[in-house]
Formats: C-alpha cells, structure tokens, sequence
C-alpha cells in the first residue's frame, strides 16, 4: 500500500515535467526547427522551367561563384565584427561606472537613462538618425548656422552613418550584461589589487575583465548576432552603397521571387554566423555554457 | 467526466465561433491594392450600399506576387497587379483565378483599354484581368536647377553630381534601354539580345551611380526628397509629379524624349477568394464614372472608366495637358506581357548596380 502513493507523485511529477517542458517544444520545433527544415528544403531546389523545381546544389554554389553574394557576405560580416568592437569599447566605461562607481539612486537613473531610447521602435530610433543626418538635416543646419561650412553637408548614405545606427541600436545589449557581471564583483577583490601595488591598468586587466569575461562575451554574441540580422539601419541609413546580406536575403525572396536562393542565403547566414560566433568563443577560451549563463 | 463534459463545450463554443465568424467574413472584401486606390470615401459609399465590408491592404507588384504566392493564391479576395505581370506569374505560381467577363459591366470601360488588357492577361485561353487604373513612369524634375534633363539618361549628366534619384528595379533598366536607343521590348522573346541591351544598361548605370543621392523604393520617400530640394531630377511616376507640382510649381512631371513608360493596373482574382461576387460587385462600383473620377483625386492617375474625365477637376486635367501634349502621349511605350525567366536576368543586373563602386 505504502508503494502506491509514491509512485502516483512520481507520475504526476514526471505528468508536470512533460506540461512545462510543452510550450518550449512545441515553440522551438513548430517555429524554429520545422521552418528551417523547409528552408533547407527549399534551398535544395532549382527552378528548371515554369512551376518545375529540380533537386540541385545550384543555388549554394551560386553564392560561392558569384563574388557579388560573397562580397556582400564578408562586407556584412566584416562591419558586424567591427560594430562589435566599438559597442563593446563605448559601453564598457559606461556599464563599470554604473556598477561600480555609482551606487543608490544615481545608479538607477542612469540604467534607466540607457533604457529609455529601447521604448521606441527600431524603426522610429532610426528615421531619428535621418532627420538628424540628412543634408538638410539638423547637424548640417547647425555646423551651417556656427559658420564651420559654408553649404549642407549629407552625412546620411555612407558607411559611417551605418555604424553609428548599429552601434546606437546595440548600445543596450552591451550594457546590461556587463553591468550584471560587473555588479557580481566584489568591490574589495579591486581595492585588494591596489593594495598589492597594482596600476589601474593592472587591475583593470588582471582583476575586471577576467571576471567581466563571460558578460562581455554573452553581450558580443548577441550585439553581433544583431547586426549581422539587422535589416532597417543599413538599409535606412546606408543608401545606394548599404549592400547588407539580410537585404540580399529579402531581395531574393521578395522582388525577384527567388525563394530557392533566398533560403539558400539565408541557411548560409545561419551556418557562417554561428561559426563566427564558435570562433569567437574559441579564440577567447570561453564557453558556450558559461557564458549564456 | 465532468472535466470531459466542459472540454465538450468549449470545443462547441470554440466551433460556434469559428462559423459564424466564415460567415461574417463572406460579407468582407479582403482588397489588395495600391496607396489611393481605394479611398476611404469611396469605400464608406460601397460599404453603405453593399453592406459588405471593405478591408483595404496596401502593396507593389512585388510584394502582391510574393503575399498570394505564400499562400498559393489566398488570404484577399481582389488584387490590383500590372497587366503586364500577371501572366508570368500565373504561369509560374498559379495564384490567380480566371476572370468572368460577363459579372463585369464591360460598356463602362474604355474598350480600346479592356482589349489591349484582355490580350495581355491571356493565360491558356483564359482572361485574368479587367483595367483599372492607368498611367506612366517618366522623370520629375526641378526646372530651376535641373532644368537640361529631357531623357532618362541626362540624368547621368556631370552637373547633377549627387542630386539624382531613381529606383533600382526594372522600370529603370527598360527606361534607360530606350534612352540608349535600345527598344528592350522588343527583344523580350530573345534572350541573348535582350541580355546585351541589360549589359549596355548596367555599364550606364554603374558609371552613373556617383550622381545618385539614393535609390528610392517608397513614392513617399522620394517626394521628401524633391520637396527638400536634396534631389533635383529623379525617374518617378507621373502622379507624384503632378503632386508636387501642386504644391511648388517649379517641379513638374515631364515625358521623357525616348517615351514615357505606361503601365495599367488591374482588377484580378486570387485563386483562392472567398468573396468572389463582391469582388465582382467592387470592379462595377469603381468603374462608375463619378466614383471612377474620384479615385483619380486621390491617386492622381486617370482610370479606364468611360466619361469619368468629365468629373476630374480642372488641376489634374492641366497638369495632365501641360505634361503630355498630344505627341508625347501617342509616344508612350507601353509595357508588354513579361515573359518568363526575363526578371531573374533583370534581378543580377540590378544586384551588380548596386554593388558597384
């Protein structure tokens, strides 16, 4: 008698593991893995002549003859990368002082001060940065008006500008989790390194960023991740030059109704980037885990 | 089992729902057009009339293709597709639905237009489309500072460094064709030929990437862009000319030399509609020539209703005069049937213009 109840909670307790465990599963295989399956699928085929599609590998070698396709795959890779590095160096000062510097209110003001531009949309963020950069735009108007030039400048359409739109629209995904590894470092361990005769760029290297390593790894993999999706600023602010491999994604799907070769893009996004993101993490002997945790 | 007996009535309730909702969306026309095609006015009337509800969705031609080929065909019950892309695509996707002439008031429409559209909607004996509204691309152009550009490739001109806009898509390639002396339509049955017309096309193209501010893809981004002065001359459709001309006299519309481009716009069924007499219903409530004129108000293009020029205001109808004077008009290519397999030529050319340095 005594068996029975006990193996009626281990099915009720094995019942709610499977309930809690449903949603994610279903979400993972009926919106991620189910689409890609189809994608490769689809990737997989040729159109040879009016609805008939013909098993190939044409649309991957494509991507790999045509130097068009594999330019703008490196050049999107490339300003990820550097985009990367530049959030990285701009956010950094700004998440130590935030956790280490200010404490209390302050504190707060200022996390929410990084937060605030993120409750408006990409969209609206980034049609900012026109009205802000376009010739006749507001810094023209301005640098015009102090007399520093003497006719409208056009900031917009270039890859500067591009930059400065990934960069603005990543700035937060960097920040918060470095300022929650900086947060969990204890503020003595610093004060211990000074007592032991350490410069601050000693402490810096040999006490912060070994213990910030696994945020700022987690905050690189998504801020790159980002970009190399990202879709709206290149396209916005880059103009006739943008050239961004998700545009030649939605190209290929949507004006020249290429699904073949549009999948196929968009599978060797996925494959490149997540090689990107392997070496990365090699290089810097993270791990995966460790740093998603 | 009592948890069984409520599952039952949700599962009841939940498929009450789900029919009565098919049910009211029969009395729904799901309209998939262009911007100004469907103003909310004329809406309001039909659906006061009808007491079916008009559900308007905005889009290109691109964008209609792609929508109805993600769905084989379904999701909208009307569509507003060039004539001159409906054959490919429905030789290619089969996502439409052929048209019964005889649901369709014919003596509204112009006949010469209802004709030249029936011939070149013409997919296996069937007709897919009926014409609605119509009009060219050709260039807008400031005539204080661009004041020289009578043809599309005087847009490449050296004194315009940096103050050009057009689109990078295929009205492009085929304008300049023609302003190269080229007739690209002509050539759309031989591939190798129209290959070198595309070849010669790109060259220009590339050489004149350095005087092109951007490339515009939205009408409304494009108008910013003329208004603000940063854009002098551009390759754009007639209406958004006559727009600013309203509004700043010195930009107008302007027929190129080599012959504007026109196009019509159609009336089609998707192969899957749910609605198809209200869809019938709509096409013979737009065609009336007053409410004909003022779907002409609002997209600034004239339509193939008969008579409903005499309704147009008198703005339009100068603009219209001072923009095509009888010659121009008969000069006017208009666009054939595209085949097949052309766009994907069309499409390496573009991606290599915009690519280039």
């Amino acid at each position: 008698m005594s068996a029975e109840p006990g193996s009626l909670k281990r099915t009720q307790y094995r019942l709610g593991f499977w309930l809690l465990l449903a949603p994610i599963v279903l979400w993972l295989s009926l919106l991620i893995i189910l689409p890609h399956i189809d994608m490769v699928l689809v990737s997989l085929r040729e159109r040879v002549a009016s609805r008939q599609y013909e098993f190939s590998f044409s649309n991957y070698t494509e991507f790999f003859t045509e130097p068009l396709y594999w330019n703008t795959f490196v050049r999107t890779a490339v300003m990820s990368i550097v985009a990367t590095a530049l959030t990285l160096i701009i956010a950094f000062p700004v998440s130590f002082y935030i956790a280490k510097v200010l404490s209390g209110k302050p504190k707060m003001a200022l996390f929410i001060l990084c937060l605030i531009p993120f409750w408006v949309s990409e969209l609206v963020r980034t049609y900012g940065w026109m009205i802000l950069l376009r010739e006749t735009g507001l810094v023209s108007g301005a640098l015009q008006w102090l007399g520093l030039v003497d006719q409208p400048v056009e900031m917009l359409y270039n890859d500067v500008a591009i930059m400065v739109g990934l960069i603005y629209t990543s700035m937060l995904f960097m920040v918060v989790p470095l300022v929650t590894t900086l947060d969990s470092l204890d503020k003595s361990l610093i004060e211990a390194g000074y007592d032991l005769g350490g410069s601050s760029w000693h402490v810096m290297k040999s006490i912060v960023i070994p213990h910030a390593m696994p945020g700022i790894m987690s905050g690189c993999i998504v801020v790159f991740m980002l970009t190399l999706g990202n879709y709206l600023t290149p396209t916005l602010l880059g103009g006739k030059d943008s050239l961004w491999f998700t545009e030649q994604i939605y190209t290929q799907f949507i004006t020249r109704f290429n699904w073949e070769q549009g999948a196929a893009f968009g599978i060797l996004l996925l494959v490149l980037s997540s090689l990107i993101v392997w070496l990365g993490l090699k290089i810097t002997k993270q791990s995966f885990t460790r740093v998603m945790s | 089992m009592r948890s069984f007996r409520q599952f039952k009535y949700v599962t009841m309730f939940a498929a009450a729902t789900a029919a009565f909702s098919v049910s009211a969306q029969a009395e729904t026309l799901r309209l998939l057009t262009w911007g100004g095609y469907a103003p909310q006015d004329v809406v309001e009337q039909f659906e006061k009339e009808t007491g079916i509800e008009v559900k308007v969705t905005l889009s290109n031609n691109e964008d209609m293709i792609s929508k109805l080929r993600a769905t084989r065909g379904a999701g909208f019950d009307l569509a507003q597709p060039s004539q001159d892309r409906i054959v490919s695509a429905q030789a290619d996707f089969d996502i439409y639905k052929p048209m019964d002439l005889s649901k369709i008031e014919t003596a509204k429409i112009i006949p010469s237009m209802l004709e030249a559209t029936k011939k070149n909607t013409e997919f296996d004996g069937e007709v897919y489309g009926v014409p609605h509204v119509w009009g060219t691309s050709g260039l807008i152009v400031n005539r204080k500072t661009a004041a020289t550009v009578k043809d599309y490739t005087d847009l490449c001109d050296d004194s315009l460094s940096g103050s050009v806009s057009y689109r990078l898509k295929r009205p492009t390639l085929i304008g300049f064709a023609f302003a190269m002396g080229e007739d690209p339509f002509a050539a759309y049955g031989d591939m190798e030929k129209y290959q070198a017309i595309l070849d010669k096309v790109e060259e220009k193209l590339i050489d004149c990437k350095s005087n092109v501010k951007a490339y515009w893809s939205g009408g409304d981004a494009l108008l910013n862009l003329m208004r603000s002065g940063e854009v002098s001359a551009a390759m754009a459709w007639d209406a958004g000319g006559w727009k600013l001309n309203a509004e700043s006299p010195d930009i107008t519309f302007v027929a190129p030399e080599s012959g504007a481009l026109g196009w019509i716009d159609t009336f089609v069924l998707p192969r899957k509609t749910k609605a198809e007499d209200a869809a019938y219903q709509w096409i013979n409530f737009v065609m009336q020539p007053d409410v004909a004129a003022r779907i002409t108000e609002s997209a600034g293009n004239f339509t193939a209703s008969k008579g409903s020029d005499d309704f147009v205001n008198d703005t339009l109808k100068a603009q219209f005069k001072e923009s095509f004077p009888q010659a121009d008009l008969d000069n006017i290519n208009w666009y054939p049937p595209v085949p097949a397999g052309l766009e994907e030529m069309e499409g390496k050319v573009l991606d290599r213009v915009k690519a280039a340095n």
